[in-house]
């Protein structure tokens, strides 16, 4: 039994927590995207390792300075910088060269994040204001793939990995078109089970649709990602792309190939998903998902682009505000509108 | 100990039942201490249809409901005859916790025949004892925005108080003890224990005893119970619990705090579907009146989920207090001008 002159700590109720915090689900959304990260590391060897790791430092770094730089204790230890820097560099081709790799990484942090306020300010994914801002810098290298699984990816680099800033970079590795691209550009297809393995070409971390998968059936078993999202970008992406293929199946991909293709599932899970962009209500959630997976495939189709997944997940950030604005739920014991008039 | 003018059931008139409730000195014994007869004054122009009893404990950790309901279901259900008397309802609903389908069970084998009503189970879900609930749950009824359960012609009460009341009315006695439960890491011997009102919390603590490094008591339970500030001070009506912890437990309140991410957890949390994460940016600017105004603060019975399942750790339901202390100062003080 304390003495009588025992001081006792005062503070108001809940006096309990139950145990979420940010650095851990950040933590968690790394975690989840570590098969994804090595995967990509296997197929495209060394290139692929310096893209990753150049844009994880970059993004990292500038993120740190920042902080530095304005007088602020530096926030890389709540892990989201971290996410932002694998997300980002495996959204890239892997062949990048490197110093534009750091040019996006930079841009990702000061503009889509610090420049908004800072973690939880930030209108749009940041991984996506980089690379958006790379696609429109740099189309052709930022379209320039090259294959996965050479037998010398773990000895050499193709040549544009190391090209000088504000060069031409010159590729000699076999180059190879993305599934979407041959389909857009040819109309050929490729085998669901390669696009869903990973054995085809595209950005370092979108071709392994099951690695993918995985770390998201993770994060949602952990309550830490709304499942809804994901599911709804991809029930939009096959009800709209089985609709056009049902009515004109050689000018319209099969809707398996539009989910297992591209950045669709690395967006819907890892990307749309994160907190920060994406609405707070499970109606908001379901129509943004909705809009986004429509988006997707209308570039797709009938866009200029190969790939709309990154557009589509910018405009449903956009949207997203009103989202939560149009679709508050009803407040207990406040009529309905119904009611009311 | 002497008794009183007792207040028999079937001769005595529902204002004659309420003048013997308020005597008793009875009040909610949920923890808020609302004086009963006050509660069960029906206004001219007002009716009950429904009395629900509420079984379906307040907070975790606590499991005094649990008790009474095993143990005094006689006194209960003697209460409910009192408590239909007074308010005319014509049933009774007694509202338990699926977890307690033991005190359901008993509950249902002893129920009178002649007596019109149920025992219902109900989810498990903090915070299922709070009366806004158990309408919605029970009836599909909402209390309106800043009315009273009279507007949808429900009247809740405690088991503990309605127990209470069927003990003391017959034989005229006034209310001198409750059951509370005393629990918490710091306590030893955890357990529902019938206490003296007005018995020094130091006495009660080491009686059940504490571990020595104890740093924090709350009055209640953990989610919404205020913490005491000293040891020497008295267990009253509406002490439903005390809970101990010990430095080692309270770690986890401790931790920083982070940006809003927009996560949506207090969204899902929010018992009656309020924005707290909104709220909580608009009491970061200190706009109280636009949250009042325009997004329901008032509403907020104060349950506490928003800054429980909060993964930046902000202090949500804290600022809501505060902001609602201050409309309600604004408020007083435009009244006291005109």
């Amino acid at each position: 039994m304390p003495a009588p002159g025992k001081t006792l700590e005062i503070r108001t109720s809940p006096h309990i927590l139950s145990g979420y915090s940010v650095d851990s689900i950040m933590f968690n959304v790394v975690l989840a995207l570590l098969p994804v990260t090595a995967f990509a590391i296997f197929a495209f060897g060394l290139a692929g390792l310096l893209t990753l790791s150049m844009a994880l430092v970059s993004c990292v770094l500038t993120e740190h300075l920042i902080c530095r730089a304005t007088g602020k204790p530096t926030t890389i230890g709540d892990w989201s910088v971290t996410i932002t820097g694998l997300l980002y560099g495996l959204t890239l081709p892997p062949s990048l060269p490197l110093w534009m790799v750091a040019v996006g990484g930079v841009i990702c942090v000061a503009m889509g994040k610090a420049l908004f306020g800072g973690l939880g300010y930030n209108t749009f994914n940041p991984a996506l204001v980089g690379r958006a801002v790379l696609q429109a810098a740099f189309p052709v290298a930022m379209t320039t793939w090259i294959a996965g699984f050479t037998a010398g990816r773990f000895t050499s680099l193709p040549s544009s990995t190391l090209t000088l800033p504000f060069t031409e970079p010159t590729v000699d590795a076999v180059t190879s078109a993305t599934p979407l691209a041959l389909w857009k550009f040819s109309r050929e297809t490729t085998a669901v089970a390669d696009l869903a393995t990973g054995f085809t070409s595209g950005s370092a971390g979108e071709t392994s649709s099951i690695l993918i998968i995985l770390g998201g059936l993770y994060l949602i078993a952990r309550n830490m990602m709304n499942w809804r999202i994901p599911v709804s970008i991809i029930a939009a992406v096959f009800v709209l792309s089985g609709a056009l293929h049902l009515v004109d199946p050689t000018r319209y991909a099969s809707p398996v190939f539009m989910i297992f293709s591209g950045g669709l599932m690395l967006g819907a899970m890892f990307m749309a998903s994160d907190m920060v962009g994406s609405p707070m209500t499970s109606i908001g959630c379901y129509l943004y998902g909705a809009l986004i997976g429509v988006v997707t495939v209308v570039i797709r189709t009938w866009g200029g682009l190969p790939e709309g997944v990154m557009y589509a997940i910018l405009l449903g950030n956009a949207v997203t505000p009103h989202l939560d604005r149009w679709f508050r739920p009803r407040v207990y014991g406040t009529a309905t509108k119904e009611a009311a008039s | 100990m002497e008794d009183g003018t007792p207040c028999p059931l079937d001769t005595s008139t529902p204002d004659e039942i309420i003048a013997a409730i308020q005597e008793a000195g009875v009040v909610g014994l949920g923890g808020a201490a609302f004086p009963t007869h006050v509660k069960l004054k029906v206004p001219e122009g007002k009716f009950v249809d429904t009395l629900i009893i509420n079984g379906a404990e307040c907070e975790p950790f606590l499991t005094t409901d649990h008790r009474v309901m095993l143990e005094q279901s006689d006194d209960i259900f003697v209460g409910i005859r009192y408590l239909l008397k007074v308010s005319g309802a014509e049933k009774v609903i007694i509202a338990v916790e699926a977890n307690k389908a033991d005190a359901a069970e008993h509950l249902r084998a002893t129920f009178p025949g002649d007596l019109n009503g149920s025992v219902e189970l109900l989810r498990v879900k903090y915070p299922q004892g709070a009366e806004k609930m158990l309408f919605a749950a029970l009836l599909g009824r909402e209390v309106p925005s800043g009315g009273l359960p009279l507007d949808i012609h429900a009247l809740c009460c405690n088991v503990a108080t309605t127990a209470e009341i069927g003990r003391l009315l017959p034989l005229g006695r006034g209310i001198q003890e409750r059951v509370i439960t005393v629990t918490g890491p710091a306590v030893k011997r955890k357990g529902n224990y019938r206490i003296p009102i007005g018995t020094p919390l130091r006495f009660l603590l080491e009686h059940v005893g504490v571990e020595e490094d104890v740093n924090r008591v709350f009055l209640g339970g953990p989610m919404m119970g205020g913490a005491a500030s000293s040891l020497d001070i008295s267990i009253t009506k509406g002490t439903s619990g005390v809970t101990a912890f010990t430095d080692s437990a309270a770690e986890r309140t401790h931790s920083p705090v982070y940006p809003c991410i927009r996560c949506g957890y207090c969204v899902d949390a929010c018992p009656i579907f309020l924005d707290p994460s909104l709220l909580g940016r608009l009491a970061a600017n200190q706009e109280f009146s636009v949250m009042a105004e325009r997004h329901n603060l008032m509403d907020c019975f104060e349950c506490g989920s928003c800054s429980f399942v909060c993964p930046s750790h902000i202090p949500l339901v804290q600022q809501f207090r505060a902001a609602k202390a201050a409309v309600r100062k604004a408020a007083a003080g435009k009244t006291g001008a005109t």
